[in-house]
């Protein structure tokens, strides 16, 4: 049963690559200059006595070494229970839940939509190399890539948002409305414009690459032959360029969700979207522990599965990749 | 049914990096394949047999400079006919392996020459099929994917694909490169059996000896030029029916024929 196996190691794997991505995380928490309990209480941190200081830190374990506290965490989270989030003043899983869902729609659209079109500028580009519209895809993605994503979504709502008012200024609804009063057409107003910000800053290194290898094999033997049976650019592209240039854009695709991520926590921050990343930033500045960790988890989950993804749908187009027999 | 008069082939390269200047990589190649035959073109490397291929069939990379006439059945072939016509009535096979593309089965690869040829549509599978085995390629070969395939077998694609463009000018670029003996007679047995359709075939080779049994004319190329075309039947014996000492010489250096080496002329000097 070689599938098995190769499931198991894979599980195996990722296991040991979210352990350690637990400790770094909470390695870094524990360098963490913000005292959680002094952002716990807040302006209150006057009225608070050393007794009452030390009450709150037994309670949340701080009077144990670092180590202690690490595996209790884990001896939890083994159980199921992903702890408390201060923060929020829920359980750390329901606050996930609840910002995942808001993520879920932006990462998802600006990931499906940047994937399409990188793919779709790149074939374009390929096939004409130096033509005019290469010259112009490239250009286009150029700039961006080398674009930030914070300054590009404050250029957005300074034109779209203020100067034209074509879409809101910020959050997921309109201010003040219960989130399931908001109706499908203004949440899709609302995420118009993070949206589009995302999916142009992430369509660039999608596009280079599927280009590049365009490229590459409209100067192939494979093209050449393609070209000698009568084919036409075309159908050259469509037929083999396609198929080829699919697979760097898959790989890329699946392995930029961590930087899309990243991307996120950026826009969301900007356009105050209530998503993951603001609660990462929040959960960072207020040194709330077990929501930082279970975010940290969280991602490197998503991110590990994206590169299995990857490996998996490499295996499905390219032949010389599948084990024989 | 092809003639080549006097054709000239430039090529550009950078002497430094602003200055581009054109190297003549063909010159003075004239010679007439006639349908029903096979016509041998014969060179060392870089003596430009794949340029004049290329050339054939104008899959050239812009840019280059060509001059002189070619001529396919009785109308001049330029470029743009080229394009017409390839795939239809021009085919080559290619040097290359890598020419099959590696992510598609063998046999859907020969049924897109088939549609590009001008099969039905409904007819192309079962034309890639039928061509397919005619080149002894069972149903578990014509499922595989070329690095499945042996290099004998991938080369058995290629001329399958050439066979289901029936086209009437067959270029097989250096068909028996890599191969072993009995995969070697196999692929130049197709070849003939093509010139005994009444297809024109030019066969391209480094490999005179192997060439000979099938070939009834054999042009003899050397850094770009033409150095003498001949019937087969002149290399035989001592080959001193050839007109050219390095057409001589060539013949004479064959294991078979004692290595023997007759004094060497100089060879002729390329601008």
């Amino acid at each position: 049963m070689p599938v098995i196996r190769l499931l198991s190691v894979r599980l195996l794997r990722m296991a040991l690559v979210l352990l350690c991505v637990a400790g770094l995380t909470f390695g870094l928490m524990l360098a963490s200059p913000i005292d959680p309990i002094d952002a716990y209480l807040g302006p209150q941190i006057a009225q608070a006595s050393a007794e009452q200081r030390e009450l709150i830190a037994a309670r949340w374990g701080f009077d144990q070494p670092p180590l202690m506290q690490f595996g209790h965490w884990l001896g939890q989270l083994a159980s199921g229970e992903l702890g408390w989030s201060h923060v929020y003043n829920q359980p750390v899983s329901e606050v996930i839940t609840q910002r995942f869902q808001g993520s879920l729609a932006l990462l998802g659209l600006a990931w499906l939509l940047s994937a399409l079109l990188g793919f779709a500028l790149g074939v374009l580009a390929g096939v004409r190399e130096q033509s005019s519209l290469d010259r112009v895809i490239s250009g286009y993605a150029y700039i961006t890539a080398a674009t930030p994503a914070f300054w590009l979504a404050m250029l957005g709502l300074l034109l779209f948002s203020v100067t034209l008012g074509w879409t809101p200024v910020c959050c997921a609804g309109p201010s003040g409305s219960l989130r399931d009063e908001v109706s499908l057409v203004t949440r899709l107003h609302h995420l118009a414009l993070p949206v589009a910000t995302l999916t142009l800053l992430s369509t660039a290194p999608i596009t280079l690459h599927t280009r590049a290898r365009m490229r590459e094999l409209m100067a192939s033997p494979v093209a050449t032959q393609a070209f000698a049976q009568g084919a036409s650019r075309w159908e050259v592209a469509w037929r083999h360029g396609a198929r080829h240039a699919c697979l760097p854009a898959i790989t890329l695709a699946c392995a930029s969700l961590g930087e899309l991520f990243g991307g996120v926590m950026l826009i969301e921050q900007v356009f105050a979207y209530p998503g993951l990343g603001r609660a990462t930033v929040e959960a960072a500045l207020r040194s709330d522990v077990p929501l930082l960790m279970a975010i940290a988890l969280f991602t490197a989950l998503l991110v590990s599965l994206g590169n299995a993804t990857a490996d998996g749908l490499y295996r499905l187009i390219d032949p010389r990749l599948r084990r024989q027999g | 049914m092809l003639e080549i008069d006097d054709l000239a082939l430039q090529l550009p390269y950078y002497a430094n990096w602003w200055r581009r200047q054109w190297a003549e990589v063909l010159c003075n190649v004239s010679l007439e394949v006639h349908p029903g035959e096979v016509h041998a073109v014969i060179g060392a490397s870089g003596a430009g047999k794949s340029l004049l291929a290329h050339a054939l069939m104008g899959l050239l990379p812009a840019p280059y400079r060509q001059t002189g006439r070619l001529t396919f059945q009785g109308q001049p072939l330029t470029a743009a006919r080229q394009r017409r016509l390839r795939g239809r009535e021009l085919a080559l096979i290619p040097q290359s392996l890598s020419a099959l593309d590696p992510l598609v089965r063998s046999q859907r690869q020969v049924s897109w020459a088939a549609k590009r040829a001008g099969h039905a549509a409904a007819r192309v599978q079962h034309t890639a099929r039928q061509a397919l085995a005619h080149y002894q390629l069972d149903e578990r070969a014509q499922q595989a994917f070329p690095h499945q395939l042996s290099g004998g077998m991938a080369r058995r694609v290629l001329t399958a694909m050439a066979h289901v463009s029936s086209a009437q000018l067959i270029i097989a670029d250096e068909p028996s490169v890599g191969l072993d003996p009995q995969q070697r007679d196999r692929v130049l047995n197709a070849l003939a059996a093509l010139a005994r359709e009444g297809k024109a075939v030019l066969l391209i080779s480094h490999d005179l000896r192997h060439a000979l049994p099938i070939a009834r004319r054999v042009t003899i190329m050397r850094q770009g030029r033409c150095v003498e075309t001949a019937p087969a039947a002149a290399f035989e014996g001592d080959g001193h029916t050839l007109t050219t000492r390095y057409a001589q010489a060539l013949w004479r250096a064959l294991p078979d024929n004692h290595f023997s080496h007759p004094e060497t002329q100089p060879a002729p000097h390329v601008a």
